[in-house]
C-alpha cells in the first residue's frame, strides 16, 4: 500500500523525523511512501491525510547515529522536494548498514552531502551577503540602534543562520526579512518565522562610504572577473549596495592601467627631499671601540662569510665574562638558539646548564660559545631539521672563534663534539680516543674533549643513555676539578 | 582644505590594496552572547565581497596614514612617490570599523600605517585603536595588524594581547633583493622579529603555573607577505624562502603578490602586467609542500631554470615527470601516494579512504567524490579501468595544455 505524507517543509527537522520514526518502526520501505509539501500539494492532499502505519509488534527500537542527524539537520533546509524521499531511504538504509555514511561514494550518501554542502553554502553566503541598514531612531528616543536587511536565500535556512546573527550583533537590534522567512533580535528574545516577507525599501547612508571603499580596495591591474562572479554570483547583487558599481569598474579598469602606464614617474615632492634630509643628518648610533668585544660581537652580526647567514635568524655569537677562565664550545645555534639570539638555551642547553648545576659550575662564570655561529638547517613542514655544518663553514666560521679566543684568552677549553675539536684543532679525530683527558695546547691552555649535550638526548635506547648521560656528568665533574 | 572621510577613505584603502592578504580565518572562537557587545570569530572566515579582481573582501584594509619616511622602490606610498598623502585619526579608524561591521560589510580591521615620525610613534597608534577596540567599544570581530619590525617588543607584546593576528611582510625573497629595493629595510630585522613573535606566541600558549591557562596572543598566528616579478627570484628561491618561514617562524601563511604596477612608480621598475599566473602556480606549489607531502626541491625540479611551468599546475606537472610511478591503484595505494595523484584533494583522498573499506572502488565512484575524470584517468586503476598505457603517451603532456589561443584578424 502506498501512502501519502504531507509537510510544511520549511527547514523544520522534528516534522519529517516523527513521520519517518513511524514509517520505519513499522518497517515501511522507501518505495511506498510519497512525501509531499504543502506547496506543491495541489489541494488534494492536506495534513488531514497524513496516517502513520501501526508500528510493528514489539517496536523496534529506532536509533540513529549523531552524524545522521547532523547531516540530515542540513539536507532538510534544501529546497530540493526529493529531500524527504533522500533522508528517509538513508534512514531506512542505515538502519540495516551502519557504517554507511562513511561510504563517500555511495549514491544516496553523497546525494545527502551535496544538498548539505549546498546548504552550507546558502547559510555562508547568507553570513556574507546580508546588508544591514540602519533606521532612525525617533525623535528624541534613545536606547538601542535598530537595523533591518532584506535577504533571498536559495534554502530554507533563516531559522539555522538566525543564532549566527544573534552571537554577532549582540548590541543592536535587528530583523531580517527573507521570502523563506524572518527572523528578529531585541536583546532579549530571538524570533524566527516561516512566513514569507516583503522586500522593504531601505536606505543607509554609511552605504557610501562602503561603495568607495569598495572602489578604492580593486586593483585595476589584476582584473579576474570569473573569479568574482562564481564566489559573488550575479544573483546576489541586487541586494549588495556595492554591486551598482562593478560594470563600470570592468569596463574602466583597462583604460585606468594604461593611464596610470602613460604617465611617467614624476619628480618627487619637497616631503620627500625634507625626509632624506633629516635622515641623513640623524647621527649613526654609537660604535663600540674597535678591538672590544663588543665591537667583535657587533661586527658579527653582519657576518657574511658563508652561505648560511641569510638563511638563519642571526648570528649567535659566544656569550659570558670577557676574562672567563674556562670556555666551553658546542657546534652550532639550534632552533631556539637561532630565534633567541644566544647559545644553548634549547633542549641542549637545557640538559647542559642542569649538568652544570649538578657537579656545582656557575654557568654565569663561564664563556660558552659554538664553532658556528648561524643554525644551519633543512625546512620540514613546520619545522626545522639540524644539519651539519660542512669543513668549509667550520673553516670559515673560525676567524670568529679564534678572535673570541684572543680577547677571552681562557686557561681551559672545552670542546663538545667533533666540530668543536675540528674548529680548535683542524683535527678529524674519534672522540673517544680523547675524551675525558686533559691535553695541553700551546699557550699554557689546556684542552678537554667530551660529547655535545645534544647526542645525548637523540639515543634511542634508555638504558645506554643513563650510562652517556652518567659519562658526560663525570666529564663536566673533570673540567671542574681542572677549573 | 582639509580632505572629507570619504576622500581618506578612499586614499587610505588605495594605498593598502597591494597586501594580499585578507584572511579572517584560524583564530579562536567567540562571539558576543556573554558580554552583549558586537561581534564574534567563528573559525572559517567570511569573504563579505569580491571586487573584480577576483579578491575576497573580509576585512577593512586601510593605513592609518600613507606618509612614510620610507622609499621603497616597489611601494605605492614611499617617501618620493606624488600619489596623494592622507591621515585618519585613531577615532575615526574605530568609527569606521564599527559602522562598517554593524552593516555586516566586514569581518574586522586590518590595520598597517605608513611609518611616520618612528617605528614606535606609528605602533603605538595601532595597538591604540586595537585596544580601544577590544576594551572600550567590546567589539569582538577580528584585527589583524601589520607589525614594524623596528618598533619595542612592549608594544608588540601588547599588540598581540588584542590583536588576532599579526605580520610582517619580508618584501622580496632574497636579502640582496630587499638591499636594492628597499634600502631602508633590513631583512635581518625582519627574521628577528618573526623570531621574537614565534617564542612569544609559543611561550602564551604553555599553560600558567597558577592558573593552568593558556594566556591568549595573537590566536590567529603570524603570516608574511612576498612581492612576485619585482625582482629576479626565480620560483625555487622564492619557494625556498617560504619553506624556510614556515619552518623558522611557524607562520600561518606566506601570500604572494604578484608585484602590480603602482601610480607614479619609480624608475627603477618596469611597468609590467602583474603575473598572475605565476602567482596562482606559487600558491598551488605553498598547498602541495603544506598539505600533500611534497618537498620543494621535487616541485621545481620540473623544468631546469628553477621556475614553475605556467600551462600545468605543479602536480600534474610532477606527475608528468614521473610517469614511472603511476598509475596508482586506488583500491589499494598508501594515503601518500594517493595524495600524489594529480586530481586528487585532500577531501577526495579523505572519502576514497574511507568509502574503500565498504567496496573496491570504480570510475564512477571517483565522479561521486567531484573528481574530473578527465584529469586522473591516465593516472589511476580501479575496478573496471586501467589506463592501457595512456601513462607511456608522449601527447599526455599536451593533452592538458591549455589549447592555443586563436590569433584574431584585426
Amino acid at each position: 500500500m502506498m501512502y501519502r505524507y504531507s509537510l510544511r517543509g520549511r527547514g523544520d527537522l522534528i516534522e519529517w523525523r516523527d513521520a519517518a520514526r513511524g514509517f520505519l518502526s513499522a518497517g515501511i520501505v522507501p518505495e511506498y511512501i510519497e512525501w509531499r509539501t504543502m506547496d506543491d500539494a495541489d489541494g488534494l492532499f492536506g495534513f488531514d491525510d497524513n496516517r502513520l502505519p501501526e508500528p510493528a509488534d514489539p517496536p523496534p527500537r529506532v536509533t540513529v547515529s549523531a552524524s545522521f542527524i547532523r547531516l540530515a539537520e542540513a539536507v532538510i533546509c534544501h529546497s530540493d522536494p526529493t529531500r524527504f524521499t533522500l533522508l528517509y531511504r538513508l534512514l531506512f538504509r542505515l538502519f540495516h548498514s551502519h557504517g554507511l555514511l562513511n561510504m563517500a561514494v555511495d549514491r544516496d550518501v553523497s546525494a545527502a552531502r551535496r544538498m548539505a554542502k549546498s546548504v552550507g553554502r546558502d547559510y555562508h553566503k547568507m553570513t556574507a551577503f546580508v546588508r544591514f541598514k540602519e533606521l532612525a531612531l525617533p525623535e528624541g528616543a534613545a536606547g538601542r540602534r535598530r537595523f533591518v536587511a532584506w535577504f533571498e536565500p536559495d534554502h530554507f535556512i533563516v531559522e539555522r543562520v538566525a543564532p549566527f546573527f544573534q552571537r554577532r550583533f549582540t548590541d543592536m537590534d535587528w530583523l531580517i526579512l527573507t521570502p523563506k522567512g524572518s527572523a528578529s533580535w531585541n536583546g532579549e528574545e530571538l524570533r524566527t518565522t516561516d512566513d514569507p516577507a516583503e522586500k522593504p525599501d531601505l536606505r543607509d547612508d554609511t552605504d557610501d562610504l562602503w561603495r568607495t571603499y569598495y572602489a578604492s580596495i580593486f586593483n585595476p591591474a589584476r582584473l579576474k572577473v570569473k573569479m568574482m562572479m562564481t564566489e559573488m554570483p550575479k544573483k546576489y547583487w541586487k541586494n549588495l549596495p556595492e554591486a551598482e558599481l562593478i560594470p563600470g569598474m570592468i569596463a574602466k579598469a583597462e583604460a585606468n592601467v594604461l593611464a596610470m602606464a602613460a604617465r611617467q614617474a614624476s619628480e618627487p615632492l619637497p616631503f620627500h627631499h625634507r625626509i632624506q634630509e633629516a635622515a641623513a643628518k640623524v647621527p649613526a648610533a654609537p660604535q663600540p671601540a674597535a678591538g672590544t668585544f663588543a665591537a667583535l660581537k657587533e661586527e658579527a652580526r653582519s657576518c657574511t662569510l658563508c652561505d648560511i647567514h641569510c638563511l638563519a635568524t642571526q648570528t649567535v655569537f659566544g656569550e659570558g665574562p670577557e676574562d672567563a677562565q674556562t670556555m666551553f664550545i658546542g657546534e652550532q645555534p639550534g632552533d631556539q638558539e637561532d630565534l633567541a639570539g644566544r647559545p644553548f638555551v634549547g633542549p641542549a642547553g637545557r640538559l647542559f646548564n642542569d649538568t652544570l648545576a649538578q657537579v656545582g659550575i656557575e654557568r654565569d662564570r663561564l664563556y660558552v660559545t659554538n664553532a658556528v655561529k648561524h643554525f644551519k638547517y633543512q625546512p620540514r613542514g613546520k619545522r626545522r631539521i639540524h644539519q651539519k655544518p660542512n669543513m668549509g663553514e667550520v673553516r670559515q666560521c673560525r676567524w670568529w672563534l679564534t678572535k673570541e679566543l684572543e680577547l677571552v684568552k681562557p686557561k681551559l677549553i672545552v670542546a663538545m663534539g667533533a666540530t668543536a675539536l675540528f674548529a680548535l684543532t683542524d683535527m678529524r679525530q674519534k672522540l673517544e680516543d680523547i675524551r675525558s683527558e686533559p691535553i695541553a695546547m700551546e699557550e699554557g691552555r689546556t684542552l678537554f674533549v667530551t660529547v655535545h649535550p645534544s647526542y645525548l638526548l637523540r639515543i634511542p635506547d634508555e638504558g645506554l643513555k643513563r650510562e652517556e648521560l652518567a659519562r658526560f656528568r663525570e666529564d663536566i665533574a673533570s673540567v671542574k676539578r681542572l677549573m | 582644505m582639509k580632505k572629507s572621510l570619504k576622500e581618506r577613505l578612499a586614499i587610505l584603502s588605495d594605498a593598502a590594496k597591494y597586501d594580499a592578504s585578507c584572511a579572517s580565518s584560524g583564530t579562536t572562537k567567540r562571539d558576543s552572547s556573554a558580554s552583549g557587545g558586537l561581534g564574534s570569530t567563528e573559525g572559517s572566515g567570511i569573504c563579505h565581497a569580491y571586487a573584480p579582481d577576483g579578491r575576497c573582501i573580509s576585512l577593512l584594509k586601510i593605513l592609518l596614514t600613507n606618509f612614510c619616511i620610507y622609499d621603497c622602490a616597489y611601494c605605492i606610498n614611499r617617501s618620493s612617490s606624488n600619489v596623494e598623502r592622507a591621515r585618519f585619526t585613531p577615532e575615526e579608524v574605530i568609527w569606521l570599523t564599527l559602522e562598517f561591521y554593524r552593516r555586516n560589510y566586514i569581518e574586522g580591521l586590518f590595520l598597517s600605517s605608513g611609518i611616520i615620525r618612528s617605528s614606535d610613534h606609528t605602533m603605538e597608534e595601532m595597538v591604540r585603536i586595537a585596544r580601544e577596540l577590544r576594551t572600550i567599544h567590546n567589539f569582538r570581530g577580528y584585527i589583524h595588524l601589520k607589525s614594524i619590525p623596528e618598533a619595542s617588543g612592549r608594544l608588540i607584546e601588547e599588540a598581540g594581547l588584542y590583536a588576532d593576528r599579526l605580520s610582517i611582510n619580508i618584501e622580496l625573497p632574497t636579502d640582496a633583493g630587499i638591499g636594492r629595493f628597499a634600502p631602508e629595510k633590513q631583512p635581518d630585522n625582519i627574521r628577528r622579529s618573526m623570531g621574537n613573535l614565534r617564542l612569544k606566541i609559543e611561550e602564551m600558549a604553555e599553560p600558567t603555573l597558577q592558573t593552568k591557562r593558556r594566556r591568549k596572543f595573537a590566536p590567529a598566528g603570524q603570516s608574511t607577505q612576498m612581492i612576485v616579478g619585482a625582482d629576479g627570484a626565480d620560483d625555487a628561491t622564492i619557494l625556498g624562502t617560504s619553506a624556510r618561514l614556515y619552518g623558522s617562524y611557524g607562520l600561518k601563511r606566506v601570500y604572494y603578490s604578484a608585484f602590480s604596477p603602482i601610480p607614479d612608480s619609480s624608475k627603477t621598475l618596469p611597468l609590467i602586467k602583474p603575473p598572475l599566473m605565476r602567482e596562482h602556480r606559487l600558491y598551488q606549489a605553498d598547498w602541495l609542500y603544506r598539505f600533500y607531502g611534497f618537498d620543494i626541491g621535487e616541485i621545481t625540479s620540473g623544468q631546469s631554470d628553477g621556475m614553475l611551468d605556467l600551462d600545468l599546475d605543479p602536480k600534474l606537472a610532477w606527475a608528468l615527470g614521473h610517469r614511472d610511478r603511476f598509475p596508482v591503484d586506488i583500491n589499494r595505494a598508501e594515503k601518500e601516494t594517493l595524495l600524489r595523484v594529480p586530481g586528487f584533494g585532500t577531501k577526495t583522498v579523505k572519502g576514497i579512504l574511507s568509502s574503500r573499506r565498504f567496496r573496491r572502488l570504480r570510475l564512477d565512484d571517483l565522479k561521486r567524490l567531484g573528481v574530473s575524470l578527465r584529469k586522473v584517468q591516465p593516472f589511476v586503476v580501479c575496478e573496471g579501468w586501467t589506463p592501457h598505457r595512456l601513462v607511456d603517451r608522449s601527447d599526455l603532456r599536451a593533452m592538458f595544455q591549455p589549447k592555443p589561443e586563436q590569433l584574431s584578424l584585426l
